[in-house]
């Protein structure tokens, strides 16, 4: 009865419709748009464990509302002008295809601050930020090279866009770096998320011969199939050691945690500036998983790699790379300017596959 | 203990008023109960969801915007369905009549014509007509089941549209990113009132549900609509062709979706880009069964489900709902609408095990 | 390799036939229900639920079986009952279901499930060729054939099963002649439910033995197709299904092998294959007519 009392008070409160304003106040409101459920599992969960963290070490200064499922498109830009009007004061929009609904918003708030993710449309009030993925791709290739026997690995493709043949490029290059006959397969899923349809390119590859697999797409079916046929896999997102306890070498897992606090951080400074960000390993922005079932000295490796990309002495990108038809992209020594990378359209040398058009 | 229906000699005027707010009454009990064992203040809730979206200017814009392509595909989709022709394929010929209608300002950018917008318009529906004329057309030609036909072009409509926005269609400056070129301003469907979102597709699915309606009502077409979706033999008898019905009914709903699609690409989203749509298509086979089939209740049942997704947004900003919650919720709604729509032609009578007659029982 | 690709097919293809098998059922009795992506996503989410807290599989895949059996209930109450729109009602359910089960299964995300594991029948599993592809299954392939068997042999050669096609080709006759429409339709709704619900355990045990939401991305859609593209008939069910199965497994390795077409093209091959099929079996006027349940769809009420 108590409850019911509390229930009804606090309904009334709302109805009266001024719930909002005193906490407003004391509390900024920093806001999250998620394209899909926080529990998915990938690329939602890890926003969202990252909000959790943002929470735990902001909590007292911050609130983290969110909206989940939101659809990119028009129900994207309402749900980015209701987070605006809701008081938030830094909104994160955290898919790439709520790019031009959040600068829309952006244009129509400008006292509000956003920031969208993957994207690469800026404004005063609209920052964006990424993450430098290809720098654990380029260890997970050269660890696939130390590991696989018959020097083909299998990579499960989401869409041809250029973060992801970025990735692909980057694995290659590393895989390269120790077997320079290493061949890759792809295979493109044209999906995010289809745990079925993930599983059976999963079982495609590995019945064309691979024996390493590494998925750009969000679920743990790869790494379960791998983990069946028993081979060797790397998770995508967060770590899927779950999944496959002996197959699991390492994972890329996005670690948006300490992004978020620190854009919080300077928002409440009062530092916050626009700007387009995009963290890589040092920054802790993405961090490898424990390096698991594998040989002491491939750890080493694949430990020292993280190190030198770290500090600045390895850039996976770096001359000379042919492109996959054999014509010459970098000179030896020359490293990829960001612009190219962020617009990769092109295989380099090595890939089994063509890219689709 | 079981349900009895006996059909009412005649359509109940007091149900078909009633029922509505019946279902709204079972909802809303049943949505107290259900947000109060989540231990969600259940009020807070309900306002959330049917209150708060109605109380600021622009979010009545933006249920505009939600309900103009349910209810410009739902009233088009009602005619089939009073036909007797089950066109499920909307979704595609949406996708279809966005795609056709975007060939002008994709192909040509710097075109800066008044004139764009109107061809865009009709090249949409066009689209649209063209995709709804498959089904139509194995249906007519060789027999085939139109649910499924229709069913399986939306998958291939999508992957298509899939395909031109990540390669023909890709703006070359986009970073390679899957979306066409931002339309021109000529091409942009403009907004009615400066105060808010809602562009003239919501004025276009108005106009085509009163058209409709004055259709039904009061045209030979309309009676041939009803006679034929009612009995193929009795409208062949009046002499009416059911195959042109065929043809007429997936024309006119198939131009409509297409009309939706560009509406949307050009009004509301500005580019082409892979995902435009979160089941508009087939969301608005719902709507158009809440209404009745009939266009001027599709009009309110299509901004009746669009206040339900903005509720649904407004109860997880303010209570914390979470969208599983609100979908359940939906559904509900929908059970509750559709049963008591029984009402409406039947009384209902519960039987008790042993008051039931031999016949019953049989 | 052949056997490899073999056993992968049937993986992606059973829990299409199981679903369509229901479906066909259902349609028989001529019930149209298009809510089968709700019913599969209930079913693959309670037999994930219950495997997790009971530890055993094999009573989650019960679980999965009741779970949409009994959410089919929900449609038959409203079509049959209430003789409520079965298009839109099937179309609501599958909303209900996608909602209800991302509920349902909140708790249980990212928990690395436990695997039906094959039944393996000693001497047979050793046939050269054919012998691990057909004796070396878990319990949901070996179901599917007897399903295919049994519900052959139901339509066509058992009693009851006359009296169920009597029905779904004209229910006012049916009716005259004594026979309960409305009881025969709900068990045939709620078989229907139950092989949803199976093939939904079947995608969260063994096909990805994990917990996502969505997760049957779209699969009860496609085995709706499948009843019409198999004209009503088991066997053809069951070739469907694998047809079905066997283009969208080769066009993933028509890419691994590096054929250059668009992937986009590769994907909607099955779709684009099933229009086809939809053509050249409806286009003899006859033999569908002899197959469609005449009274599909359409609402019954007992007149007294």
């Amino acid at each position: 009865m108590k409850k019911l009392i509390i229930a009804l008070a606090a309904s009334a409160a709302l109805l009266g419709g001024f719930s909002t304003g005193a906490q407003a106040q004391e509390k900024k409101k920093v806001c999250f748009i998620y394209v899909g459920s926080r529990t998915d599992g990938g690329w939602t969960q890890a926003h969202d464990l990252g909000r959790q963290q943002l929470d735990k070490a902001l909590g007292a200064k911050v609130e983290t509302p969110f909206l989940e499922n939101v659809p990119e498109g028009p129900d994207a830009e309402r749900a980015i002008e209701r987070m605006a009007r809701s008081g938030c004061s830094l909104v994160f929009t955290t898919s790439f295809g709520f790019m031009d609904a959040t600068v829309k918003v952006a244009a129509k708030f400008p006292d509000v601050k956003f920031e969208h993710a993957t994207g690469f449309k800026a404004a005063p009030n609209l920052a964006t930020y990424n993450s430098r993925f290809y720098e654990g791709r380029y260890i997970q290739g050269q660890i696939a090279a130390k590991m696989s026997k018959k020097g083909v690995a299998g990579y499960i493709a989401s869409f041809p866009i250029p973060e992801v043949v970025m990735g692909i490029n980057a694995f290659e290059l590393g895989a390269k770096s120790v077997n320079p006959n290493f061949k890759l397969k792809v295979v493109w899923a044209n999906t995010w998320f289809d745990p079925g349809k993930e599983a059976d390119a999963a079982k495609a590859l590995i019945d064309q011969g691979v024996d390493i697999l590494t998925q750009h797409t969000d679920t743990t079916a790869p790494m379960q199939v791998a983990a069946e046929r028993g081979i060797l896999a790397f998770g995508q997102a967060s770590d899927m050691i779950a999944a496959g306890p002996k197959t699991q070498l390492t994972a890329i897992v996005d670690t948006w945690g300490a992004y978020y606090i620190k854009r919080t951080q300077a928002l409440l400074d009062g530092t916050w500036k626009s700007e387009q960000i995009w963290d890589g390993l040092k920054d802790g922005i993405l961090t490898m998983a424990p390096y698991t079932n594998m040989p002491d000295d491939v750890k080493a490796m694949a430990e020292e790699t993280e190190a030198k990309i770290k500090s600045g002495e390895l850039h996976p990108f770096t001359g000379p790379i042919n492109k996959q038809d054999g014509s010459a992209w970098l000179k030896a020594g020359e490293k990829a300017d960001d612009g190219t990378l962020l617009g990769m359209n092109f295989y380099v040398e090595g890939v089994d596959d063509k890219l689709p058009k | 203990m079981h349900i009895e229906l006996e059909k009412r000699a005649r359509v109940s005027t007091l149900f078909s008023i009633l029922s509505p707010l019946l279902a709204l009454a079972l909802t809303l009990v049943f949505g107290l109960v259900m947000f109060w064992l989540l231990g969600k203040s259940p009020l807070g809730a309900l306002y959330s969801f049917f209150v708060e979206p109605l109380l600021e200017v622009w979010s009545l814009h933006e249920l505009a915007v939600k309900a103009a392509p349910l209810i410009l595909i739902a009233v088009g989709l009602a005619i089939c369905y009073r036909s007797n022709n089950w066109n499920i394929g909307a979704e595609g010929q949406f996708t279809i009549g966005a795609i056709t209608g975007s060939i002008l300002p994709v192909m040509n950018p710097e075109w800066h014509s008044p004139l764009i917008l109107p061809l865009m318009l009709l090249m949409g529906m066009a689209g649209g007509a063209f995709y709804a004329a498959i089904p139509a057309l194995l249906k007519t030609r060789f027999n085939t089941n139109e649910i499924l036909t229709s069913l399986m072009l939306v998958y291939i409509a999508q992957l298509y549209l899939d395909w031109l926005t990540r390669g023909p269609w890709r703006d070359p400056q986009g970073y390679n990113f899957p979306q066409t070129k931002s339309f021109q301003i000529e091409a942009v469907l403009p907004e009615v009132l400066s105060s808010g979102r809602a562009h003239w597709g919501f004025i276009f699915a108005l106009v085509a549900a009163v058209a409709l309606w004055f259709m039904m009502r009061f045209m030979l077409k309309g009676f041939q609509v009803s006679v034929l979706g009612q009995s193929e033999r009795a409208g062949r008898f009046a002499g009416f062709s059911a195959r042109r019905m065929v043809w007429f009914s997936m024309l006119l709903s198939g131009a409509l979706a297409g009309l939706a699609g560009i509406s949307e690409v050009s009004g509301s989203i500005g580019h082409l880009q892979p995902s435009i749509s979160p089941g508009y298509g087939f969301t608005a086979i719902i709507v158009a069964f809440l209404g009745r089939l009939n266009p001027l209740g599709i009009v309110a049942s299509g901004l009746v489900l669009a206040l339900t997704y903005l509720g649904g947004e407004a109860a997880q900003l303010s209570i914390g709902i979470s969208d599983k919650v609100s979908r359940v919720f939906q559904g509900l709604l929908l059970f509750f609408v559709l049963s008591c729509d029984t009402l409406i032609h039947y009384k209902i009578r519960l039987v008790l095990a042993g008051a039931t007659t031999g016949e019953a029982r049989r | 390799m052949f056997e490899a690709i073999l056993l992968t097919v049937i993986t992606a293809s059973t829990p299409l036939v199981i679903a369509a098998l229901g479906e066909l059922v259902t349609e028989r009795a001529g019930v149209l229900n298009l809510g089968v992506e709700g019913m599969m996503i209930m079913g693959a989410v309670c037999a994930f639920a219950v495997t997790q807290i009971s530890g055993s599989p094999y009573v989650g895949l019960f679980a999965g079986i009741l779970g949409g059996g009994i959410f089919s209930l929900l449609f038959g109450f409203l079509t049959l009952t209430l003789v409520a729109n079965q298009v839109a009602t099937g179309l609501a359910l599958t909303i209900l279901g996608l909602g209800l089960s991302g509920q349902i299964g909140e708790a249980f995300v990212g928990q690395p499930g436990i695997k039906l594991q094959p039944i393996v029948f000693p001497l047979l599993s050793d046939i050269p060729f054919f012998g691990r592809v057909l004796f070396s299954q878990d319990l949901t392939f070996y179901f599917s054939i007897g399903l295919v068997i049994g519900i052959n042999w139901f339509l066509f050669k058992s009693r009851t099963g006359l009296k169920m096609r009597a029905i779904g080709d004209n229910h006012a006759s049916a009716h005259a002649l004594g026979i309960n429409v409305i009881r025969t339709r709900y068990l045939a709704v709620m078989f229907g439910g139950a092989c949803a619900g199976l093939a939904g355990a079947q995608l969260s045990l063994v096909y990805t033995p994990q917990w996502v939401e969505n997760m049957s991305a779209g699969r009860g859609w496609i085995a709706l197709a499948l009843v019409v593209f198999a004209s009503w008939r088991p066997w053809r069910v069951l070739a469907g299904g694998y047809l079905f199965g066997a283009v969208t497994i080769g066009q993933l390795h028509a890419q691994a092998f590096g054929i250059g077409i668009p992937s986009q093209f590769l994907s909607a091959l099955p779709y684009a294959a099933t229009i086809v099929v939809l053509i050249i079996i409806s286009h003899n006027r006859r033999t569908t007519l002899i197959n469609t349940p005449a009274s599909l769809g359409k609402p019954f009420v007992p007149d007294r």
